[in-house]
C-alpha cells in the first residue's frame, strides 16, 4: 500500500484547516504511523467476522415515547451567538 | 484536619460518627487544593462555593438520618464528565467557557449518593493522550517527581488523589487512561468492563473503547465508588443490563485457590527493568500466599497498538465533528462560508494531538482506505477478544504490568506520537476486548517513582479483580 498521504486532502475532509507548518509535520508523522499500523495486513483474516463494539449486544429498543427534554434556554446558554430563541450564525451566502 | 490520605471508607466512618461534618471535610480538601494545586496543575476548576453548598446540603441530609459511603465525600470529576452548572472543557480551547447544561448519569448517580462536586481535572485535550502534556490550559506534575508526568489521559484525577489534593475521583479510560496515570502516580484505578457504565454525558473520544471507572486511594474505596457507578442505563444503548453485584463482599474471597495467568507477550524485553521487577515480585508474593499461577499465551498482543489507532482515530473524526462552532464551543470570527466557519473554528479551538489524530482518523475510514484500515482493524478486535477468552478458560485474573515505564520526565516523549502510543500496549488491548482492569500500586524504583499492578478479567469480572487486587493490597504487598 502506498505510504503518501494527501494531507492537504483528508483536512479538508476533516473540515479542519491546518497551518503548513502543521500539514509538514503531519505528513511525517502520520506515514511513519500509518507504516506501523499496516502491521495488521501480515494476517490472514479469512472468515473472522468484525467486532464492532465492546460487547456484542443486539439492537436495544425503547417505547417511542415522549418525556421531557431540558429548558432551550439552557442549551442556548452556551450559544457563541444568538439571537432571542435561535442559534444566530453568520452570513454565508454570498451576496449576488 | 488532614485529607492528604484520608479514604472513602474512612471519611463516611468519620462523618457517621460526627468526628466531622462534611462542610469540615470539604473545606479540608479546598485547603488541600488551595495548598498543593498551584504546583501540580491537577485541577482545572474548583468550585468552592457550590460545594460547600453540597457539603451543607449534605450535613442536614444526615442530621437528618440519611446515610450512604459517598453522603458528604467530595470527589474530583475529569473535566470530560458533564456535571451540570459546571465548566466541562474537555481541556480545549474549543469549550472555554461552556458550562454543561445537565449532569452525565455517572454524575447524577453520585449526586443522588451525595457526593460533593468540589473541582474538575485537568487531561489530555479530548483524552487523547498518555501524560496529560495535551491539556490545552496546563501541565499536571507527578506528585512523586514534579518534574515528570502523572500519565494520562487522567493525569488530572490521579495526580490529586495521590498528592492528597482529593480523596477520590473519577476518571475515562479509552486505552488505559485510567489504569496508565493511576500506575505513574501511586494510586489505584479500575476500567470497568464495557457496557458496565454509562457513557450518558460524558464527551465521546472512542464510542466503543471509552469507560468511566474510580481513580482512589484503596481497592476498597474503588469498589465502593464502583458500586454507585455501575448499571444499565435506558440513555446508553451499550450498557448491559446485567445484575450489579455487592463489589464490596466481592471483597473477602482472598488469593487461595485463584488461578493467575501470566501472559507471555506482557513479559518482554523492551520494558523497564526496575518496572518488570516489581511485578514479578507482586507475581511471586501471591503465590506464596496461595495464588496458582499459570502462563497463558495472548498472540495478537503485538496487533493491538496498530488496531487500537485505527479503531479510536476513526472513531474520534467522527465524534469531534460536533465541534463546528454552531451551537456552542469555539467560533471563528468572520466566516467567508460554511466551509470557513467549521475549519477555522476547529483550527482555531483544537489542539495538535487532536488534530493528528482527526487527521489519522479521517484517513483510515476515507474512501479506498476503509477497508485495509478500518475493516480489517476491526477483525484483528476480534482476535484480540478471543485470545483473551481462551486465556480465562484457565485461569481466572490475569496479572501484568501496568505500563512499560514508570513516569517518564515532562517533555520526553513529545517530539514522537508513535512512541508514545507504543507505551500504551499493556492497557490498549483490554478496551479493545471490553474486559475490565485495575492497576494497585505494587513497589516503586529505586528513584522512588510508583510502579503499578495491573490485574484483568473477563468482561464483567470486576468481583473478581477487585478480589484478587483487595488480597494483594491487605495481605500480600503489606
Amino acid at each position: 500500500m502506498s505510504h503518501t498521504i494527501d494531507v492537504a486532502y483528508v483536512a479538508e475532509l476533516a473540515r479542519l484547516e491546518l497551518s503548513p507548518d502543521e500539514k509538514r509535520t503531519f505528513q511525517q508523522q502520520l506515514e511513519t504511523i500509518v507504516r506501523y499500523v499496516e502491521k495488521i495486513g501480515e494476517l490472514d483474516l479469512t472468515g473472522i467476522e468484525p467486532t464492532l463494539h465492546g460487547q456484542s449486544l443486539v439492537n436495544v429498543f425503547r417505547e417511542d415515547v415522549v418525556v421531557p427534554s431540558l429548558d432551550r434556554e439552557r442549551f442556548l446558554a452556551n450559544a457563541p451567538e444568538r439571537n432571542g430563541s435561535e442559534f444566530k450564525l453568520p452570513k454565508i451566502v454570498e451576496d449576488a | 484536619m488532614d485529607v492528604s490520605t484520608l479514604t472513602i471508607c474512612e471519611a463516611a466512618s468519620g462523618l457517621r460518627a460526627k468526628a466531622f461534618s462534611s462542610v469540615e471535610l470539604t473545606g479540608a480538601v479546598l485547603d488541600a487544593i488551595e495548598k498543593r494545586d498551584a504546583e501540580l496543575n491537577a485541577y482545572l476548576s474548583v468550585d468552592a462555593e457550590g460545594a460547600l453548598r453540597q457539603a451543607a446540603g449534605a450535613d442536614a441530609a444526615r442530621a437528618a438520618g440519611a446515610d450512604g459511603d459517598l453522603l458528604g465525600v467530595p470527589v474530583a470529576i475529569k473535566d470530560l464528565i458533564n456535571v451540570e452548572g459546571q465548566p466541562c472543557t474537555c481541556a480545549s480551547k474549543q469549550l472555554l467557557g461552556y458550562v454543561s447544561p445537565y449532569d452525565a448519569t455517572v454524575s447524577a448517580k453520585l449526586r443522588r449518593a451525595g457526593a460533593i462536586f468540589a473541582g474538575r481535572t485537568n487531561m489530555d485535550e479530548f483524552a487523547m493522550g498518555s501524560s496529560t502534556e495535551a491539556s490545552a490550559f496546563k501541565v499536571t506534575r507527578n506528585p512523586h517527581d514534579l518534574s515528570r508526568v502523572p500519565g494520562g489521559s487522567s493525569g488530572g484525577s490521579a495526580a490529586a488523589v495521590a498528592g492528597g489534593e482529593a480523596i477520590a475521583a473519577l476518571g475515562t479510560d479509552t486505552g488505559g487512561s485510567i489504569r496508565q496515570p493511576a500506575s505513574f502516580c501511586g494510586c489505584v484505578g479500575l476500567k470497568p468492563s464495557y457496557g458496565r457504565v454509562s457513557r450518558y454525558g460524558v464527551t465521546a473520544y472512542a464510542s466503543s473503547l471509552d469507560q468511566v471507572g474510580p481513580m482512589t486511594r484503596t481497592v476498597e474505596d474503588a469498589a465502593v465508588l464502583l458500586q454507585q457507578l455501575a448499571g444499565c442505563d435506558a440513555r446508553d444503548g451499550t450498557t448491559l443490563d446485567l445484575p450489579v453485584p455487592d463489589y464490596r463482599a466481592a471483597l473477602r474471597g482472598g488469593l487461595k485457590g485463584l488461578k493467575i495467568g501470566l501472559p507471555k507477550e506482557y513479559y518482554i524485553d523492551g520494558a523497564d527493568r526496575e518496572v518488570m521487577a516489581c511485578v514479578r515480585r507482586a507475581v511471586d508474593a501471591c503465590a506464596a500466599a496461595g495464588a496458582e499461577i499459570v502462563e497463558v499465551s495472548l498472540p495478537h498482543t503485538e496487533y493491538a497498538i496498530a488496531v487500537y489507532y485505527i479503531v479510536a482515530t476513526a472513531e474520534a473524526s467522527a465524534n469531534l465533528a460536533r465541534f463546528d462552532g454552531v451551537r456552542y464551543g469555539h467560533r471563528a470570527a468572520n466566516p467567508r462560508s460554511v466551509f470557513e466557519l467549521y475549519a477555522k473554528s476547529r483550527a482555531e479551538g483544537l489542539g495538535t494531538e487532536v488534530k493528528r489524530r482527526i487527521i489519522l482518523g479521517t484517513y483510515v475510514l476515507s474512501s479506498g482506505y476503509y477497508e485495509a484500515y478500518y475493516g480489517r482493524a476491526q477483525k484483528v478486535r476480534t482476535l484480540v477478544r478471543k485470545d483473551y477468552a481462551e486465556a480465562f478458560k484457565t485461569c481466572d485474573v490475569l496479572m501484568t504490568p501496568v505500563a512499560p515505564t514508570a513516569a517518564y520526565r515532562i517533555g520526553e516523549a513529545c517530539d514522537d506520537p508513535l512512541k508514545m502510543y507504543l507505551g500504551d500496549i499493556f492497557t490498549v488491548p483490554a478496551n479493545l476486548a471490553g474486559i475490565c482492569g485495575i492497576s494497585v500500586p505494587c513497589g516503586a524504583t529505586a528513584a522512588g517513582l510508583p510502579v503499578g499492578l495491573q490485574l484483568l478479567g473477563p468482561a464483567f469480572g470486576e468481583g473478581t479483580i477487585l478480589r484478587a487486587a483487595y488480597a494483594y493490597e491487605q495481605e500480600v504487598r503489606a
